[in-house]
Parts: C-alpha cells; structure tokens; sequence
C-alpha cells in the first residue's frame, strides 16, 4: 500500500496548501511544499539497493473491479529512475521556486497545488503499470501543465502558450489513449507487463502497427518531436521553475518514458525502429538549428530541450534494433540504450541548472533577451560559473557528464553500419553524420548561450534592473546541479550502476534478466582509434569557428520563410478551426428553414433510393389488388386537381379554399372506403382548420406582395426535383411494402371478440377507447396542451401589447 | 335499379368536377365560396347515393354533419368577405 500511497501524497498535501497559504501568511508556504518531495526522494532511495540486485516491487488499489481497472504501481529499474528524478529535481525546484516567487505578490497557494498534482501525475506516469491509470494520469499532466503555464493567466502569451500546450498534448493523449485501448483488445489484458509476456503473438496481428503509430503520437506530442515540438518554446511564457521541471527534467521525457517502457512490446516492428530513430534525429538537428536563431534566453533553452530529447529518443530507436539482430550485435545495440538512460540523467541535470540560471538572470537584471544582456560575469560571478559548467556539459566538453554522453551517442550513431536490416546499411548512414552535424549546432549554441549573456559589453541602460548577484537561496539548486554535472563525470560509473543499468534491464528484459549483467563500463577515454574521438575533435573545431563567425552567417535565418514555419502552420490549423469551420457551417446554417427542409427531404430521397436499390426491396405484385371503380378514379381527379390549384394559385383565398375541397374530398374518399367515423371527423377537423386559415388570414401579406420581390412561389427546379422525388419515393415504399406482406393482420381478432369481449358494436370506437384507450389519452393530451399553448401566446401577445412594448414582427 | 343509381352518381360527379372548375377558375372569391357550398350539397347528394348503393345507414350521420359544416363554412366565408373577419370582437363597430 505504501508505493500507491506515495504516489498520491503529493496531491493529498495539495488539499492542505491553500489553507497554508491563508493562515500562515508569514512563513513561504514553499518551505511546507519541500517536505513532500524531500519526503518522497528518501522514500524511493530506499528501494535502489534491492533494485539494484534485479528485484522489483508491485503494489495495486482496485479502482473499478467490475471492469477489471486498478491503480498499480510497480517499480522496476526504469520507474524507479523516473521516480527519483521527478522527486529529486522537485526538491531543488521547490528550493528554487521559494526564492524565486515573491510571498506577497504571487498566488502561491495555487502554484504549489498546480505543482503538486502535477508531481502525482508524474510519479503515477512512471509507476502506473495499467494502461488506463497510465492514461489517466498522463491527461493529469497535461491539464496540471497547462494550469503551470497559464500560472500568469493575465499575460496573452501565458494563455496562448498554455493553450497551444493543451491542445497539442491533449491530441497525442487522446491518440495514445487510443494505442491503448487496441492493446488492450489485442493483447485481452490491460497490464504492461502481462503484455509485454505476449508480444510476438501481438505483432501479428493486423492492428498492431496501429496501436504503435498511435502510442508513438502520445509520446511525440508529450515529449516535443519533430513536428510537435512547437508548443515547448511558447510553454517558456511559464514561471522559470515550471520551465526547469517540467520543461526540461519531468513532463518532456514522459514521452521518452512511454517509448522506454513500450519498448518491449513495440520494438519486434521495424516501423517502430525507423519512427523512433529517425524522428529523434530529425528533431536532434531541427531542435539545434533553431536554438541558434532565439534571442531569448528560456528560448535558446527551449529548443535545446527539444533536440536533446531528440537525442534521447533516437538513442531509444537505435536500442530497439537489439530486437531485430542476434549475436555480439545485441550488445551493440543495447549499448544505445544504455547511453540514452545515461544522457537522459545528465540532460536533467545540466538542463536544470541552465533554467535555474536563465530565471536568476531574468530576475536580477529584468529582461531575458539576449541581445540586451552581457557582461554579467564580473557582476554575476557565481552564476556565471555555474552556466558555463551547464553549458558546456550541453556541448559536450571533457570534464563534464555531458561529454561522455556524447561519445557514447556517437558510439552507438556509428554502430548502425553493422545492421543491415531494412536498409539501414546504406540510409544508416545518415544519421551518424545529422548526429555530428547537430552536435555542432549544439555546441554553438551552448557557447552563444553562456558567453552573449556573461562576457562582451555591460549595457546598463538597455537593462530594467541593476544587475546584481542572486540572493544564495536561489543558487543553491542549480549549484547542486552543477556540482553533480562535475561529479557524474568522475564517477560516471556509479551512476551507471545504481541508475542505468536496471532502466536498461527493464528496457531490453529479453537480453538481461538481472543489472549486473549489463556489461557497460563508461569510459572518458577511448583510445585513439575511436572514431567518435576524431568526430568530438571536429565538432569543437568547426562549432568554434561557427561559433566566431556568428553574426556571418546568422543572415541564412532570414531567409527561411516564415509562412512555412510550423507555428505558422499551427495557427492556421486553430484558426481554420475557430473562423474556418465558422465559415463552413454558415454556408449550409443559413437560418432559413426552406433549406433545412430541403436537407431533410434529399436526404430522405437518398436513404431511401439507396436502401431501396441495395436490398433489391422494390417489387410490384399485382395480386391482391381490388377493383378500380369509375367513381373512384372522378374522386381522385378531383382530388388531384384540387392539389393543382394550391400549388398554382396566385391568392392565398383560393389555396385555402382549393385545401377545403381537398378534405372534402378525402372525406368522400372515407366514405367510399367505408369508414363513416373517420368522415365525421375529417370534415368536422376540415372545416375548422379552413376556419383557422380563414382567421389568420387577415394578418398574411398577399402573395402577389412577395411576387414583386421574386422570392417566393417561383418556380425553382431545386424545389420540384426534391418534391417530385419525395412524391416517387413515398409511392415506391408504398408499393413494395402492398406487395410484399410479411405478416398477417390482427384485425380478425379485433372483429371476432369486439362484441363478446368489449360489449360494443362500433369497432372503430371500441378499438380508440378499449383496446387501445392509451393512445386515446394521449391524444387528448395534446389537444390539452395545444389550446392551453394557444391561449398562451394569444395571451402574452395581449400583455406585450398593453405593456406598451413594441412586439418584433419578424 | 343498381344501374340507374351509378348513372346518377355518375352525374353527381360530373357536376361535382363542374363545380371545382369554377372553384379553380373564380373570377371572384364569392364565386369560389359558391362553388364550395354547392360541392357540399353534391357530396351530400353522393353520399347519401352511396349509402343506397352499399345498403348501409352508417353514413346517414355524415350528411347531417355535412349539412351543416357546408352552411357554417359558406356563412363564414360570406361573413369573411363582407367584414374581413369572421368572429368579432367588438360589437358596436
């Protein structure tokens, strides 16, 4: 019980902040906040030893038993990776977050609720080992990200970046969501683990592919892939502590979980091989190349964020090919995997700091833009050493975690000429070289990004503040971060064997059953015939040039068009849906109710042809036909040329009085067929309702007024197609269903009992009030209400006209 | 006898459809309103016809009510065409 409680203590305490920050106004109600995730990193730190040694823990809270739903948290190498880091970063978040938020001027009561759900959702992500509950707290992301980024909801750029947030991860959600539930269906069991157990079974099946095209939009969505990066960049609109946790350590790499955890059922199909890898590259470049271009600083950060988790998710795709090859390969690629979990550490590390830093300097000078800061280093001496060590981990330069992560990236780029598989061996080829291509973009950027902010000229007058060093309590976080970026390079291997290599058994189960079988050492130096050696060598080389001639070459910037960008594209897609839509539904929405009619009746016309034509249904039999009396057939020409004359009189009079005649003659038409009770009543209910027309009369225009205006009662060919097919269509069900009778009529009974039964004589009656008598009731109820309804709108036409007020003629 | 009666029936509507051509044809809306009540009076005539040629009573009680919707209705159209409305509610104007 105590991992599922972990997991919602978070939000538990999240019901005790608003209180907090009511009644304890005096105290920052952050310090309160810090217990939680403090709390829950020594919880979960207990655990690393016996995972360490291969064990796992389970641990599950029925939700809804009947449908086989529960809350289960299960911890193996990988979650509990996940769950150290969303709390160990949380600490240092909050820490930051406590100097960070002004007590007085900020809601901080809801910050820290937002926060806190936010970190259950998170810790029930990473543990949930139910594809629902994974579901459901993976939509408790997005909505606790979407309050964070709102936090400043009076900023446009808040709500805008907030929203564009939501809907961007909300659809990789709802498709994911979908993955799932074809899982689900395919594999008859919504655990991961139990279908991890079946999965080549589950790659056979048709709809497999589909469950991972879908379950990789989640992760691509969540994560900022290439192309739905682009709500990352306007997320940065958020407090900078919501950008160093949520953007950069925790919400960004649930996507890279997801492809983590997914891996073993996902990874046996080659289309899940060249999604992962090849989306992650193209946004590992994309990311890079753009990162360059910001002058914000949380921008630069933005993007950076984007490409290393590109990096990630391709290293995750060149580890799934360990599925596909056997051998010494298998090592090989597993090795891929194991760089990914290594550089997915360091990322929150460095990735943490540098967004802790970008808010100190946001906070002590009063702008983020890069083209008005520089030379804060004498001012800003401990921040600056700080960004530099973050920035250049981000390069990837000796004596920091980055650096190792990087070779090992490159390593595992160039491993991919041993596979010859789907064409890896030729097109493979690529992606080492995008790799050594983005790196050195990487490496242009984290130098633009440290040195334009701290070296160059101090510009006093550009800034809003005076630029002075941050108070200590903000640097305490991203100084442990620093300090871990150093400590992680000199004993990488610890890291290595405390964190990674469960993750990494978790991940590939197939090649390892237990941490210690992964063989990985990480090394510093590889010796001289590394070719990933010569490959860092060229990419300093190159990135440093590139890096001096910046404002060269920066121009090419202005000629990518921006109608072409994604956001560009994105806002047309929102405003396509918001105006566009609009626009569509007013074309056929007119308001007029002739059309709406003649929706309806085409689309009468048409289901009826096409049920008609496709079931063969029409069929005339002329079998059970009666007689045609003369009579009959001056009756009907009566009737028909009394129809005539309302379609084709030019006064209301004559339609009126024409309709009167054509009841008259229904009436006739009763009493031919024999039924006196109906021909009471038809001529009774005729002659009342020609009365009502006769009484509205006085109030209708003249038809000929309309006349002038052409607008009504013209002929229109739209109007009589659809009329004429009405009129065919009705006559051909008519017929077909007179010539084929299924089932014999009841009414023999009706005849048979309705004297010794009901004790009358007319059967007509007996069936309205004993038989039947219900509908009778009924219909007596709609008379009621339809005279009461009469005498209502008379009498509040009365009241509107006695209150003086002018009634709308519309 | 059976003959004789379907001649006449014959001839009621024959006269019936006369009396829709001037329906149709007006000039005049008292022309019209004519031409309905003597359609009532040829419907009357046809039913009770009718009734004699089918052998049963149960259409008596439609001639009657015939009888007198065809008057109610052409005093109402008179009433309509002479004052424009039919039911009124002041009675000094």
């Amino acid at each position: 019980m105590s991992l599922i409680f972990a997991i919602f203590t978070p939000i538990l305490i999240a019901l005790l902040i608003p209180f907090l920050f009511k009644r304890v106004p005096k105290i920052h109600t952050g310090w309160f906040v810090l217990i939680v995730p403090v709390a829950l990193v020594s919880f979960y730190a207990t655990y690393l030893p016996s995972i360490m040694s291969g064990s796992t823990y389970i641990d599950e809270l029925p939700w809804i038993p009947s449908l086989g739903i529960s809350f289960i948290s299960y911890i193996d190498g990988l979650s509990l990776l996940f769950s150290l880091l969303i709390t160990g970063i949380g600490s240092l978040v909050v820490l930051y977050s406590i100097f960070y938020l002004d007590k007085k001027k900020e809601k901080l009561g809801n910050f820290y609720v937002y926060l806190l759900i936010f970190m259950t959702a998170m810790l029930g992500v990473v543990q949930s080992d139910h594809l629902i509950s994974l579901y459901f707290f993976w939509e408790l992301t997005s909505i606790s990200s979407f309050l964070l980024i709102g936090y400043w909801y009076t900023r446009d750029g808040s709500r805008f970046g907030a929203l564009k947030s939501m809907m961007i991860t909300v659809f990789g959600g709802l498709m994911m969501l979908g993955g799932f539930l074809i899982l689900g269906i395919l594999g008859d069991t919504f655990s991961i683990r139990e279908l991890i157990a079946q999965t080549t079974t589950l790659a056979t099946h048709d709809l497999f592919v589909w469950a991972l095209v879908l379950v990789l939009l989640g992760a691509f969505t969540k994560s900022a892939q290439f192309p739905f990066y682009i709500w990352l960049p306007d997320a940065m609109e958020a407090p900078t502590p919501v950008s160093a946790y949520l953007h950069s350590a925790t919400m960004v790499k649930a996507g890279l979980y997801l492809v983590a955890r997914f891996t073993p059922i996902f990874a046996v199909s080659e289309v899940w091989v060249w999604l992962v890898t090849g989306v992650g590259i193209v946004t590992l470049l994309w990311g890079s190349f753009f990162a360059v271009k910001q002058t914000d600083l949380k921008a630069i950060l933005a993007f950076s964020t984007v490409s290393q988790l590109g990096l990630i998710m391709s290293l995750l795709g060149i580890g799934s090919i360990a599925y596909h090859v056997s051998g010494d390969l298998v090592t090989t690629y597993t090795f891929a995997t194991f760089a990914a979990i290594f550089h997915l550490i360091n990322h929150a590390t460095f990735k943490g700091s540098l967004f802790m830093i970008a808010g100190i300097v946001d906070h002590e000078t009063g702008t983020r833009d890069i083209r008005k800061l520089g030379g804060l280093m004498s001012l800003m001496p401990v921040s600056f050493t700080i960004a530099l060590i973050g920035s250049l981990s981000m390069a990837g330069v000796p004596l920091f975690n980055g650096f190792l992560s990087k070779e090992m990236f490159l390593d595992a780029t160039l491993s991919l000429q041993h596979f010859n598989l789907y064409a890896m061996d030729t097109w493979g080829i690529l992606i080492p070289i995008i790799a050594w291509v983005a790196s050195v973009f990487t490496f242009v950027y984290s130098l633009y990004f440290v040195f334009h902010t701290f070296r160059g000229k101090y510009k006093p007058e550009q800034l809003p503040k005076k630029a002075h060093e941050a108070p200590l309590g903000m640097l305490v976080s991203p100084g442990i971060l620093a300090t871990l970026v150093i400590v992680i390079f000199f004993v990488p291997n610890f890291l290595g064997n405390t964190f990674v290599k469960p993750a990494v058994v978790a991940i590939q189960p197939l090649t390892y059953a237990v941490p210690a079988d992964v063989g990985f050492t990480i090394k510093a130096w590889h010796g001289f015939d590394s070719i990933a050696l010569y490959m860092t060598l060229g990419i300093f080389l190159v990135g440093f040039v590139l890096y001096k001639l910046l404002p060269k070459w920066t121009a090419i910037y202005q000629a990518i068009p921006s109608k072409l960008s994604l956001n560009k594209m994105y806002d047309g897609l929102m405003n396509f849906a918001d105006h566009g839509t609009n626009r569509i539904s007013s074309l056929y929405m007119t308001g007029s109710i002739r059309s709406y009619l003649l929706y309806m009746f085409a689309a009468i016309i048409m289901l009826l042809a096409s049920t008609l034509w496709i079931k063969d249904a029409f069929v005339i039999s002329f079998d059970n036909l009666a007689p045609i009396r003369f009579f009959e057939i001056l009756i009907s020409i009566i009737l028909v040329v009394g129809t005539l004359t309302i379609l084709f009189t030019k006064s209301r009079l004559t339609a009126i009085i024409a309709l009167g005649a054509v009841g008259y003659t229904v009436a006739l038409f009763f009493i031919i067929f024999k039924a006196p009770d109906l021909a009471l009543t038809q001529l009774v209910i005729e002659t009342v309702s020609v009365a009502l027309f006769l009484g509205a009369f006085y109030y209708l225009p003249k038809l000929n007024k309309h006349e002038k205006g052409k607008e009504d009662r013209g002929f229109r060919l739209g109007n009589f197609i659809i009329a004429l097919g009405v009129g065919v269509m009705v006559t051909l069900i008519a017929i077909s269903s007179h010539s084929q009778k299924l089932v014999p009529s009841i009414s023999q009974y009706y005849k048979d009992t309705v004297y010794s039964e009901a004790g009358g004589g007319n059967i007509v009656n007996v069936i309205l009030v004993d038989y039947r008598g219900f509908d009778t009731l009924f219909e007596i109820s709609v008379l009621t209400i339809a005279s009461l309804g009469i005498i209502g709108m008379i009498t509040v036409r009365l009241a509107k006209k006695k209150g003086d007020r002018k009634i709308e003629n519309k | 006898m059976t003959t004789f009666l379907w001649v006449i029936v014959v001839l009621v509507s024959i006269s019936l459809l006369g009396f829709l051509y001037r329906l149709v044809i007006g000039p005049t809306t008292p022309d019209r309103v004519i031409a309905l009540d003597a359609i009532g009076v040829g419907l009357i005539t046809l039913i009770g016809l009718i009734s004699i040629l089918f052998d049963t009573e149960f259409f008596l009680e439609v001639i009657l009510l015939l009888a007198i919707l065809s008057f109610i209705g052409t005093v109402a159209f008179s009433k309509f065409t002479e004052k424009g409305v039919i039911i009124q509610r002041d009675r000094n104007s």
